[in-house]
């Protein structure tokens, strides 16, 4: 597969980055994602063409090709059909038993497919049904193999993740400046100092957290108020913030952290350099399955360092993409004096 | 003994400045000391200096409208500058290019001895020069400063129309009026690329403020055609809100082309 550009990549990291115990983690895809169904079609019609070229004489492959595709595409469609229906009962089973499980759904799929055929035009049969069977578990092979080296090589990215929020999520001029807002309001405002310190303290254990796991996103948006709250303390009026996120889908499950680094460099890129201050909006808005986030703060081509933000903006694409394949995007862009994040992904409940 | 020292701070978050005066507080009786005023950025920093009596500076750099670093360039021109100590909760980096027996730098959080020290020190050290600070705060300034009878007066960077070598100095032009700066057209032009455009060997046009060019007809007295004598033609940059049009050298008439 052309899209495999770094194989079992996971080790180039160094193994001190990955978690123990990992191997044991792998997962079965989402089979109902949009980006995952598109991929299986190609790389089961890749085999198509493959067993096509084997098949012919050299000179015709078109003949052969279409030949197996007629007879392989009802089976993909309804394979993708059943593994989709099935996600959650497989995904229970484990890794292992799942994969078993999935082979056993395919080989029934291919031979209730070859016996059907060959009732409606008996004889015309181009394979025998052991070959038939023997095609669709080796395309299921070659699709898992595939999707298990694929979430190795991006779940390094999502350590490293983890690790970059630490040492570039936060900044240490937030860290210090904070600290030294803390101390200033322990003599005259004590009350305030210790609620500014369990702001602190909850904002760190999230970003110190095991971040692979989806959360709700009523959980994000707390961890940005709380975040929010400190950083008023430090800027006072200079800093509005409006949300308009009433018909947010609260439950729906999203990557931690996908909010908090984007209000942060709004607040460093957007408010802090300008006197005057300025707003930060938050919308989210539900559009059927999907759901926007949008985040707008003011732009100043003049005072604004684009390096750590783009830094902030690679990372969160990058993990959308591995949570929700083509189902999400990001976008940055400049409009008039203002700055625009927006954000579509799926609303995905949690699984129980 | 000896007047208390008067103390400037300069922070444009008010938790900090708070902190600051709490700790000053705590090395007065160490070190007899007079918290003069407060500002939120440099510019209102340089309007408290410019009504003079200020001696130590306390600064932050990250700041709206003008930084740290500027403050110390435009205060060091002064004759008998203040003595700046920065305070920073991370870009010390940006400070570690200064002589720092001329200035010095605090790490936020502070500690009390830690400021103690640095006061102490202050009182002691020479300024550093406008050249040595210029050099050492590589960042461009969002203002120029001119010295005049021992205040500083600061020009905003989008103000300036254009900039003209004069024998000695650089002439200022904005809308409103003239300025004479002491400082190298050279420099200038390096400081900020982009902003600013060479039309002649003595001048430069703030880019965004020329309205177009015209060509016109020169007696031949003038050195725009190269010196020849001969009559000829050349081009002017005509520039948004004053009447005076600045000449194109041959050498630079590409600048007409790309306009």
């Amino acid at each position: 597969m052309s899209s495999i550009k770094h194989p079992p990549a996971s080790q180039a990291s160094g193994p001190a980055t990955m978690p123990t115990g990992f191997a044991s983690e792998a997962r079965l895809p989402n089979f109902c994602n949009m980006g995952i169904m598109l991929r299986l079609l190609l790389i089961v019609n890749l085999l198509c063409i493959a067993a096509a070229v084997v098949r012919s004489d050299g000179r015709d492959i078109l003949l052969p090709f279409l030949l197996i595709s007629v007879i392989a595409q009802p089976v993909i469609i309804v394979s993708l059909l059943a593994t989709c229906a099935l996600r959650r009962p497989l995904a229970k089973l484990g890794y292992w038993c799942g994969v078993a499980a999935i082979f056993a759904l395919e080989a029934f799929i291919g031979a209730g497919f070859w016996y059907l055929m060959a009732s409606i035009v008996p004889y015309s049969q181009p394979v025998t049904l052991m070959q038939y069977v023997f095609f669709f578990v080796f395309a299921t092979s070659a699709a898992l193999l595939y999707f298990d080296l694929r979430a190795r090589s991006l779940s390094p990215a999502l350590t490293e993740a983890r690790l970059q929020a630490l040492q570039a999520r936060i900044r240490p001029h937030f860290l210090f400046n904070t600290l030294n807002a803390v101390l200033s309001l322990i003599r005259a405002e004590p009350k305030l100092a210790e609620r500014m310190l369990e702001d602190l303290s909850d904002l760190f254990r999230v970003l110190m957290a095991d971040n692979r796991k989806l959360a709700p996103l009523a959980d994000e948006i707390a961890l940005c108020r709380k975040y929010l709250a400190i950083e008023h303390i430090r800027l006072g009026d200079r800093l509005a913030v409006k949300w308009n996120i009433e018909s947010m889908p609260a439950v729906a499950m999203v990557p931690p952290l996908i909010l908090q680094p984007l209000v942060e460099n709004a607040v460093y890129h957007g408010i802090e350099p300008h006197d005057g201050g300025g707003e930060i909006i938050i919308d989210i808005v539900r559009t059927g399955k999907q759901f926007i986030i949008r985040l707008t703060n003011p732009f100043d081509s003049a005072s604004t360092h684009v390096s750590g933000n783009r830094m902030a903006i690679a990372n969160i694409r990058e993990r959308l993409q591995l949570h929700f394949d083509a189902e999400a995007s990001l976008r940055a862009d400049v409009i008039a004096d203002k700055y625009v994040v927006t954000i579509e992904m799926p609303v995905e409940k949690q699984e129980d | 003994m000896l007047p208390p020292t008067r103390i400037l701070i300069v922070d444009d978050e008010a938790p900090a400045r708070r902190r600051l005066r709490d700790l000053l507080d705590d090395c007065r009786e160490q070190f007899p000391l007079f918290i003069a005023d407060e500002a939120a950025n440099g510019r209102e920093a340089i309007d408290i200096i410019n009504r003079g009596g200020i001696d130590i500076v306390l600064t932050d750099i990250r700041m709206p409208v003008m930084d740290g670093l500027e403050v110390a360039r435009h205060v060091a021109k002064l004759d008998s500058p203040p003595k700046l100590i920065f305070t920073t909760a991370y870009d010390q980096y940006a400070v570690k290019a200064f002589d720092l027996n001329a200035v010095d730098y605090l790490l936020k959080p502070i500690r009390q001895e830690r400021l103690l020290l640095a006061l102490t020190k202050a009182v002691v050290i020479k300024p550093a020069t406008a050249a040595t600070v210029a050099a050492a705060a590589q960042s461009q300034r969002r203002h120029l400063s001119i010295h005049e009878r021992g205040k500083i007066v600061l020009v905003p960077i989008e103000d300036v129309l254009y900039l003209k070598a004069e024998l000695k100095y650089v002439t200022v032009r904005t809308a409103q009026r003239e300025y004479l700066l002491e400082e190298s057209l050279t420099r200038l032009e390096e400081e900020f690329p982009g902003t600013f455009t060479r039309l002649h060997r003595n001048s430069l046009v703030a880019t965004a403020a020329v309205t177009g060019f015209e060509k016109v007809t020169d007696g031949g007295d003038d050195d725009s055609n190269g010196g020849t004598g001969a009559i000829g033609t050349h081009w002017v940059a005509v520039i948004r809100g004053v009447s005076e049009k600045l000449p194109v050298s041959r050498r630079q008439q590409h600048v007409v082309k790309e306009f």
